[in-house]
């Protein structure tokens, strides 16, 4: 087994004194793809966001490639991360939210080409045909001038996808994306996954609702119940195969 | 008046107002310099205040405070009067027309601070959230994301600050600059007609601020295309 590319050891978080995640450890190995699964308030997506920085942790400590995140050595001691750290080190992973969060002053080009412009240093040229050849993976190269409010929510979560794929993540964090689609939007966006889980060596971890998703793309399926993992393994064993009465419960709603 | 006698003249006289009319406009470029001047001294200190103001360090934040409360409670004739005629006690001596600038950014600047603070808060969180997703830093996400969707909020409430900057300049003729007001009433006592000139200055300043008015439309037009 390879080192892992991120590590949580013993997490906890709470807001406001209520306890979301209690004890989390979980190894992620590079081109893992986890699907994570557990009813709302579980810490599915606090625990994705403690990877991206978003939110900090409570107590325990996450490594990305070995790498202290929200802790960094000064003096021989270890001292709570400052922002130069943290943008160090999350550099390395990427996120697509539930709201797509695109930019909306800029076009779909322009979503995907201003880090790597900005962030990453590159020419305005070589931004243009990265962010172009991924908007194309996507389907949208016929859209790369139009602004966020004139696709479709299928739309806007693929130039989303497209704009996290373009920083070329080891990690990519996919945090319940279709949840805020209409229906019949919903699998082209899944399609878009699918084919990247298919062909892409990076580690992939998804909140998601769907089951049936989860079941194809997953290597891996962690089931988040109050705050712990109640479960995990392959797909067939977590969604078909297990005995744990919370996760059956949880299942048993969705397959409604 | 007698009120049975009445002439639309005694109100309003045009042939007087026509002859006198460029000596009043002579005063419109110094009040339009003074209230661009004040609006862009106001614009810089204002986003400066702004970020101070939301600053998670009370060092930063308290001053910034106490800056908008003061300039917010005090009159501006009074802060006028403060740097045209009290600075000079302490060897600093202004012109009226700078008294006037500085005063007029000063006090707009704190205005401009609470529009820009809260155009800043109505941003939507995800958008600084997606700027982290993207590894982009504190300021580029505040120039290239935050601003130029704050700018849009902000444009509505900006506009009505420069025009009661441009009405608010009237008051720099009580330190003698130059302006519009000023010039009506040098008019006013050589002709005794205080009615006209008076109705006459204001309708300049309303004409002022319909174009004023226009200019905000088309920004806003530009600023929303995206929403």
């Amino acid at each position: 087994m390879n080192e892992p590319i991120v590590q949580f050891n013993n997490i906890h978080k709470s807001f406001d004194g209520v306890n979301v995640l209690n004890g989390v450890d979980l190894s992620i190995q590079p081109s893992e793809k986890i699907a994570l699964i557990g009813a709302s308030g579980s810490g599915k997506t606090t625990l994705i966001r403690l990877l991206m920085t978003l939110e900090s942790p409570t107590a325990g400590s996450i490594l990305i490639n070995g790498q202290n995140l929200w802790q960094m050595e000064k003096n021989n001691r270890l001292r709570p991360a400052n922002e130069k750290h943290l943008q160090k080190i999350r550099g390395d992973i990427g996120m697509v939210f539930q709201h797509f969060n695109l930019f909306p002053h800029l076009t779909a080009l322009n979503n995907c080409t201003l880090a790597l412009i900005q962030g990453k240093k590159k020419s305005k040229k070589e931004a243009e045909a990265l962010a172009i050849q991924m908007l194309e993976r996507v389907g949208l190269q016929n859209h790369l001038h139009s602004y966020p409010n004139q696709l479709s929510g299928g739309q806007q979560q693929r130039v989303a996808i497209a704009r996290a794929l373009v920083m070329k993540p080891k990690v990519i964090l996919f945090d319940e994306v279709t949840s805020a689609l209409d229906p019949e939007l919903v699998d082209e966006v899944l399609e878009v996954i699918r084919d990247l889980a298919a062909s892409e060596e990076m580690a992939m971890i998804l909140v998601t609702h769907e089951m049936k998703f989860a079941l194809d793309v997953a290597d891996r399926v962690i089931f988040l119940d109050n705050g712990v993992i109640a479960e995990q393994g392959t797909p067939s064993e977590v969604i078909e195969q297990s005995d744990n009465k919370r996760l059956k419960t949880f299942l048993h709603r969705f397959r409604k | 008046m007698d009120i049975i006698n009445f002439q639309f003249t005694d109100i309003f006289d045009a042939a007087l107002a026509w002859e006198n009319l460029p000596f009043i406009l002579s005063g419109i470029s110094m009040t339009l310099a003074v209230s661009l001047i004040g609006m862009a001294i106001g614009l810089m200190l204002g986003l400066i205040l702004a970020l101070l103001r939301g600053s998670s360090y009370w060092f930063f934040r308290w001053p910034a405070r106490i800056y908008i409360s003061f300039m917010r409670g005090t009159p501006m004739l009074v802060f006028l009067f403060i740097l045209y005629f009290g600075l000079p006690m302490i060897g600093i001596q202004l012109s009226a027309i700078t008294a006037a600038s500085i005063g007029f950014g000063l006090n707009s600047a704190a205005y401009i601070a609470e529009i820009n603070r809260s155009s800043l808060n109505s941003v939507d969180k995800g958008q600084w959230e997606s700027a982290k997703a993207l590894n982009l830093s504190y300021w580029t996400t505040l120039q290239k994301i935050i601003l130029p969707q704050a700018t849009r909020i902000a444009i509505p409430p900006l506009t009505n600050v420069f025009m009661n900057l441009v009405k608010s300049t009237s008051l720099a003729a009580v330190i003698t600059v130059p302006e519009l007001f000023q010039k009506t009433q040098i008019v006013v006592g050589r002709t005794y007609d205080a009615m006209t000139m008076y109705i006459l200055v204001a309708l300049i300043y309303w004409a002022i601020c319909v174009i004023i008015s226009f200019i905000q439309d088309r920004l806003e037009a530009r600023f929303s295309k995206y929403v």
